[in-house]
């Protein structure tokens, strides 16, 4: 059991566990921020009591999520250097830039302008408020930029040369690294993914009250701008996801041979599902569209592509094990993925045709119901489509993509911290494992709460009566105040106590 | 153009952390004096909303301060997370339960004892460690041929200098956690009288605290500092005991709230200031029996472009960052009011 004392597969676990636990919050942010401003938008034009409600939902429930992703995106910032201090040599260089943009341009933007939405309804003008809103989903959109400039420098790396010393990547060109060739793809991918995960889950909260029968204007509302989200977002991602994968075909060949299961050069076909039996290094499919990948890749069904077994015969991919490569779970996970956009566009298009006829999906269980588990779909393609991104390049932690830089390349095991021993990592897996379940259940508790008490207009819910408790302190300057807030939080307190007696 | 370059990043570190214990400074004071000064759920609902608009931003300076580090300086960077590496996971675990104790304590009163613990122990990790932190960067750890910490983890870093360093860190936090109670409080309240009697000894221990601490730093490493800067280190000395000794002054004699907190502000500034002047050009100090040399300007800065570009970025990002603090502090400029109170 090497495994548990090797400090780099120590450290990758960490690194899968608390970015792939990062990534459930951050694609309900940045899509829910979507949500939330396009309803302030409404608001702003209406001025009607129930759109402000509407947006006050949002907020709670975009808050309590992105509470969580900023706290769980620190620790990815910190794990660079804690975990990964050989690779933060070798590409501080050119890595640390981009980090530091995303504080500065985007975290800044986004926790200083939701400040507004959460306290300052009453202090700003209406105007302020939908501009903090659009600011903070702009702010959220940029970070994803930022990062993901970072993320594919070490994809497609360009723009940098090695050193002299050859114990590091040197930036030679600014916009080339930052402008890198998996950059555009990878972005309006992945935040194509994010918005569509945005829609579904507001769908999903229109279709439960559907269900319950509650909040039916807020409902419908709701519906009709996430089945609008939805389906443009789903038709759109057909154009993002196909330049990805054109991407990998050209850049990167290994991952491209994972994904598709080919350990020695074919034509390669398209599966829609299969097992790769990594012992015999052929898939079992029941049945594939020959040369089709190649085809979707290349617009000819006969360009013969590498394998697995050729590509490690050359020296740019030579350090790589064939026998050691996790050819099965890149290939499930990129097809999972593409299993999912499947569901995904035929959720859309359900929801859409019978939003907008006549709204009958107010009337359809069924659709309500497959509403209601609709972010499951989105949220599975995103967990998988990133396991195929960073499973798919390993052993690399920076790709030798083919157009880059010759010598610009690190081992993930070459890029671990020397100076933190496996024991200490273990401790800390067991932290993470025990804080973040606890952070997921005080999440989930949170948003359930917000969910069952629902869009409600000032002063009427049962939180503010719970937050009412406090002003009596603050009020204790002035007598009338102190009555007038007991009094509103008793009445608050009977409210409540009706809405759960009428349920 | 290169050594120009590589000196501003060195001090613009410095600025942005100091930055990051000005603005976050006073509100993780506020999460540890919480317990303290705070009666009941209602006065811990007027700290927490004290806070509410700007903890966050606050919190980015940190963000910012790693992310500038880790790209000017990347040596630095990593020799000091990954060396410290206990003492940095602590540090990342209490922001981490402290950024949820907000929202989670205001939509689930039920679990609300959990997410005031959270928020106290939460604040008081990184206000204790950090300072702890800097006592080692400055008076020097083991590190190998490689660069990286040799030390025993944690406990290594743990000295009668470092902790004393800790404690004159957490003290800087607590009084400006008072100063800035003092200033959002509802006046006249109980709470905000209690923050304002609390500010004078706080400062005081600092005073003290800052007094033992210099005479330590000069008796450990005074002949390695630069003595070009010795005028400034002078200056910047005695900038912190004026600063403290300011905001006692007008905190107590004229009971200006706004005033103490500036001036107790402007100690925290000046006592980055000091240390940055005491360190230059050493970014992370070696004792002297390390195989590895001192992490300096010379074998840890990035190359001229990528300084170059960094110093765009952030020609472009901080006005514009500190375009949003004048607008986010002037919107919720004044004390907390009851009306306030009520979330979004």
């Amino acid at each position: 059991m090497e495994a548990f004392a090797d400090v780099a597969v120590l450290s990758r676990i960490q690194f899968a566990l608390t970015v792939a636990y990062h990534f459930l919050f951050v694609p309900l942010s940045i899509g829910l921020g979507l949500i939330l401003a396009i309803n302030e938008t409404r608001y702003y034009r209406t001025r009607k009591p129930e759109d402000a409600a509407a947006t006050k939902f949002w907020v709670k429930i975009f808050t309590a999520t992105f509470a969580i992703g900023v706290a769980t995106g620190i620790t990815m910032e910190f794990s660079f250097g804690t975990n990964w201090a050989n690779y933060s040599r070798f590409v501080g260089d050119i890595f640390g830039a981009p980090l530091a943009a995303e504080a500065l341009f985007a975290f800044f933007l986004e926790s200083m302008f939701l400040g507004v939405l959460l306290f300052g309804r009453k202090r700003v003008s209406p105007k302020f408020y939908m501009v903090s809103a659009w600011l903070v989903w702009a702010g959220s959109c940029l970070s994803a930029l930022w990062i993901l400039i970072a993320n594919s420098w070490m994809q497609t790396p360009a723009g940098a040369e090695l050193n002299a010393e050859g114990t590091e990547a040197v930036i030679t060109d600014f916009f080339s690294a930052a402008f890198n060739p998996s950059i555009f793809a990878r972005y309006t991918h992945t935040v194509d993914a994010l918005l569509i995960m945005g829609a579904f889950v507001a769908m999903a909260v229109a279709g439960w009250y559907m269900l319950k029968g509650r909040h039916a204007d807020f409902a419908m509302k709701t519906m009709r701008i996430a089945a609008v989200v939805g389906i443009v977002t789903s038709c759109a991602m057909i154009v993002f996801a196909h330049a990805s994968a054109v991407v990998v075909w050209n850049e990167q060949p290994t991952k491209l041979a994972m994904m598709e299961g080919m350990y020695d050069s074919e034509v390669p076909p398209l599966y829609a599902v299969g097992i790769v039996d990594e012992e015999t290094q052929e898939v079992i499919a029941p049945f594939a569209i020959p040369g089709g990948t190649s085809f979707l890749a290349t617009g000819n069904f006969d360009t013969e592509y590498p394998g697995l077994n050729e590509l490690a015969q050359t020296e740019e991919y030579g350090a790589m094990v064939v026998e050691d490569m996790p050819v099965n779970l890149v290939f499930q996970s990129y097809h999972l993925m593409v299993a999912m956009y499947g569901l995904i566009m035929l959720t859309s298009i359900l929801v859409l045709v019978f939003t907008f006829r006549g709204g009958r999906i107010a009337k359809m269980r069924w659709l309500q119901w497959a509403a209601v588990l609709s972010p499951l779909w989105p949220f599975i393609a995103i967990q998988t489509g990133w396991i195929t991104a960073e499973v798919g390049r390993q052993p690399w932690v920076v790709y030798p993509s083919v157009t880059g830089p010759e010598g610009v390349e690190l081992l993930t095991a070459d890029g671990i911290s020397m100076s933190v021993s496996s024991v200490e990592l273990w401790v800390t897996l067991a932290l993470f494992v025990l804080v973040y379940a606890v952070l997921l259940v005080g999440w989930a508790r949170v948003i359930g709460r917000f969910i069952k008490e629902g869009p409600v207009t000032d002063g009427e819910g049962p939180l503010d009566a719970q937050l009412g408790d406090a002003a009596p302190a603050a009020a204790a300057a002035d007598g009338a105040e102190v009555v007038a807030v007991e009094e509103a939080v008793e009445v608050a307190a009977a409210d409540a106590g009706d809405a759960k007696g009428g349920e | 153009m290169f050594e120009f370059l590589s000196v501003l990043w060195f001090f613009l570190i410095f600025v942005l952390i100091a930055g990051y214990f000005v603005l976050d400074g006073f509100d993780l004071g506020i999460g540890v004096l919480s317990p303290f000064i705070a009666k009941n759920d209602g006065e811990r609902a007027v700290l927490r909303r004290a806070i509410g608009p700007v903890w966050d931003g606050n919190e980015v300076w940190l963000l910012t301060a790693g992310g500038a580090l880790f790209a000017a300086f990347p040596n630095a960077y990593a020799t000091t997370f990954s060396g410290f590496y206990l003492a940095v996971m602590l540090v990342l675990f209490g922001l981490i339960v402290r950024a949820v104790s907000f929202e989670f304590r205001a939509g689930d009163p039920a679990w609300g004892k959990l997410w005031d613990g959270c928020f106290f122990v939460g604040s008081l990790l990184p206000a204790l460690l950090l300072g702890v932190a800097v006592g080692n960067i400055f008076a020097g750890i083991p590190m190998d041929a490689a660069g990286d910490y040799a030390g025993v983890p944690l406990l290594g870093l743990i000295t009668p200098f470092t902790l004393l360093t800790g404690l004159l860190g957490l003290v800087m936090f607590l009084a400006a956690g008072a100063a800035w109670a003092a200033l959002k409080a509802p006046l006249p309240s109980e709470l905000q009288a209690r923050a304002a009697a609390l500010r004078m000894p706080l400062q005081v221990i600092a005073l003290a605290l800052f007094a033992v601490v210099s005479v330590f730093a000069l008796a450990l490493v005074g002949q390695e500092m630069d003595p070009n800067l010795a005028v400034l280190r002078w200056l910047f000395a005695a900038l912190v005991v004026v600063g403290l000794g300011a905001s006692i002054a007008v905190g107590r004699f004229q009971g200006d709230d706004a005033k103490a907190f500036l001036a107790q502000s402007a100690a925290m500034i000046a006592l980055v200031a000091l240390l940055a002047c005491s360190m230059f050009p050493t970014l992370v100090n070696a004792v002297p029996d390390s195989v590895g040399p001192a992490i300096t300007l010379a074998n840890a800065a990035s190359s001229e472009l990528s300084l170059t570009w960094m110093t765009i970025i952030l020609c472009v990002g901080l006005p514009l960052v500190l375009a949003y603090h004048v607008i986010i502090y002037r919107t919720f400029r004044g004390r907390v009011k009851p009306e306030d109170l009520t979330h979004y």
